[in-house]
């Protein structure tokens, strides 16, 4: 029993050790990377700051424990700032040229609106079939999910902080950076989500 | 080769490129030599990504890339910088002149200065220490730019030349160098930034792509070999020959991160891990990228 117990307590400590070394070359890395980097246009240096979220999704490899995610979560979905007038859809033309337009919040960009990088990670219109596929394909959304309130919120709110529904989703959050305006984020919810878009014929 | 010929040449070159380039986008007009190579190619899902795999197969015989080795090459041997010698006493890890092979085994631990080099951090190194230019001065304007050929450019290409078919064996013996490739672990997996973004945000799955790009999982054994292979690498969009440090620029650029230094050793430590991860694989030599 004596020698399980030690081992037991061995097996423990070599554990912390283990996850002390990780931690260490953890931390050593992000004061290199502070070290060596440097700011450029508009890419300052706090962007090498984690935040809340990036720091719990960076400590636990992207898969936080379930209790932990669901608050954080929760605290995300707070930061949606919903629009005042209460309508979600805009114009599903202007949200097309946003989703092809891949420019926006590198040290090249800077004055210029931010695209919505889209059709990098997803299928969206049909005509485009230069599509990535990081994201789901988003082809026929409003048509196989319905069209209503519930809906077009839902979206509008995803990508505000797609972070708010699936904690350490790959997905920027476009509106919570400040990279896309209400009224862009809006025309992107008419892309997939007006009957009328080619998403949805 | 004088300069003004070689930039001729690959200025020839480079035009030859887009225009078999776009009769290679051309499913009607296809090259006569890509014919050999169809079946292959067809066996890929894309048809963008296949089409440029067959001509980069043609392309890969002829490669524009040897005329940057050898300006490099007769860069290597001249004397030149304030203290007007040659590059031949330079060090990269296989003994003073010794080239052939080392540009498969690094990044290394170089004892000389405590640091983690990569082929181009020790290049810079060599040309400061031996050749008395000024590190600053070379970190100034590093990558290629319409005609602008930096010199470590030049000269990196041609050290990877000289590791051609050769097996990488990025070195972990050391224990810097195993520090090393844990560090660049963490680097690349370190979401930060306006768009949550790390280097495993795109290249951490298999078989994904952005547009039409395909992207290698470069924490995976099988694909890591991408982050070696055909780099230093002359980029058809736009002409240019650039190496992994203008590489990892922009990708961190994309990632939407400040900067990162030129020749530092967060880059070398992060091509550790991808170099490392890439061990045991066949160097092809300095290649064409899309």
């Amino acid at each position: 029993m004596k020698t399980f117990q030690a081992s037991i307590f061995g097996a423990a400590a070599l554990a912390i050790a283990f996850a002390a070394q990780a931690q260490d070359y953890r931390a050593q890395a992000i004061s290199m990377m502070k070290r060596d980097f440097h700011a450029k246009g508009i890419a300052h240096m706090d962007r090498l700051n984690e935040d809340a979220l990036q720091l719990i999704c960076n400590r636990s490899h992207n898969e936080p424990p379930k209790g932990i995610a669901e608050t954080l979560q929760h605290d995300q979905l707070a930061t949606i700032q919903y629009p005042a007038d209460g309508k979600f859809l805009g114009d599903w033309k202007a949200g097309e040229k946003l989703a092809q337009n891949g420019r926006g919040m590198t040290w090249k960009d800077g004055g210029k609106p931010s695209g919505g990088s889209c059709y990098n990670c997803h299928q969206i219109g049909p005509a485009t079939t230069s599509f990535g596929d990081i994201g789901n394909s988003l082809l026929h959304f409003g048509k196989i999910r319905g069209y209503g309130p519930d809906v077009q919120k839902y979206v509008y709110g995803k990508i505000y902080n797609a972070k708010a529904y699936n904690l350490c989703s790959k997905m920027p959050r476009f509106g919570h950076s400040g990279t896309l305006t209400e009224k862009q984020i809006k025309d992107l919810v008419a892309l997939l989500l007006d009957p009328n878009s080619p998403v949805n014929k | 080769m004088s300069s003004i010929k070689l930039r001729a040449v690959v200025a020839l070159s480079g035009l030859a490129l887009v225009c078999a380039a776009q009769a290679a986008q051309k499913e009607s007009a296809p090259p006569k030599k890509a014919a050999v190579h169809a079946k292959k190619a067809a066996a890929a899902k894309d048809p963008v990504a296949a089409d440029f795999e067959k001509f980069h197969e043609i392309m890969e015989e002829d490669s524009p890339a040897e005329l940057f080795e050898a300006k490099g090459a007769e860069m290597w041997k001249t004397k030149r910088g304030p203290k007007h010698v040659s590059l031949e006493k330079c060090n990269l890890g296989l003994g003073p002149g010794v080239v052939k092979g080392a540009y498969v085994q690094m990044p290394r631990y170089f004892a000389d200065t405590g640091q983690m080099m990569d082929a181009e951090r020790r290049i810079v190194y060599c040309m400061v220490k031996l050749q008395g230019f000024k590190e600053a001065d070379l970190a100034k304007k590093p990558f290629s730019k319409g005609s602008y050929l930096p010199d470590p450019v030049a000269l990196v290409t041609y050290v990877a030349g000289q590791s051609r078919n050769m097996k990488i064996a990025v070195p972990q013996k050391l224990p810097q160098e195993r520090a090393a490739y844990k560090l660049g672990e963490e680097i690349f997996n370190y979401r930060a930034g306006p768009w949550d973004f790390s280097c495993a945000t795109c290249h951490g799955e298999d078989n994904k792509r952005i547009r039409t790009q395909n992207l290698p999982n470069l924490a995976s054994k099988v694909d890591a070999v991408r982050a070696f292979q055909g780099w230093p690498g002359y980029r058809m969009t736009g002409g240019l020959m650039h190496t992994l440090q203008w590489r990892m620029n922009d990708c961190f650029r994309q990632q939407r991160f400040p900067e990162p230094g030129y020749a530092s050793e967060t880059i070398a430590d992060l091509l550790t891990y991808m170099g490392v991860n890439a061990n045991g694989y066949l160097y092809k030599g300095p290649g064409i990228k899309r």
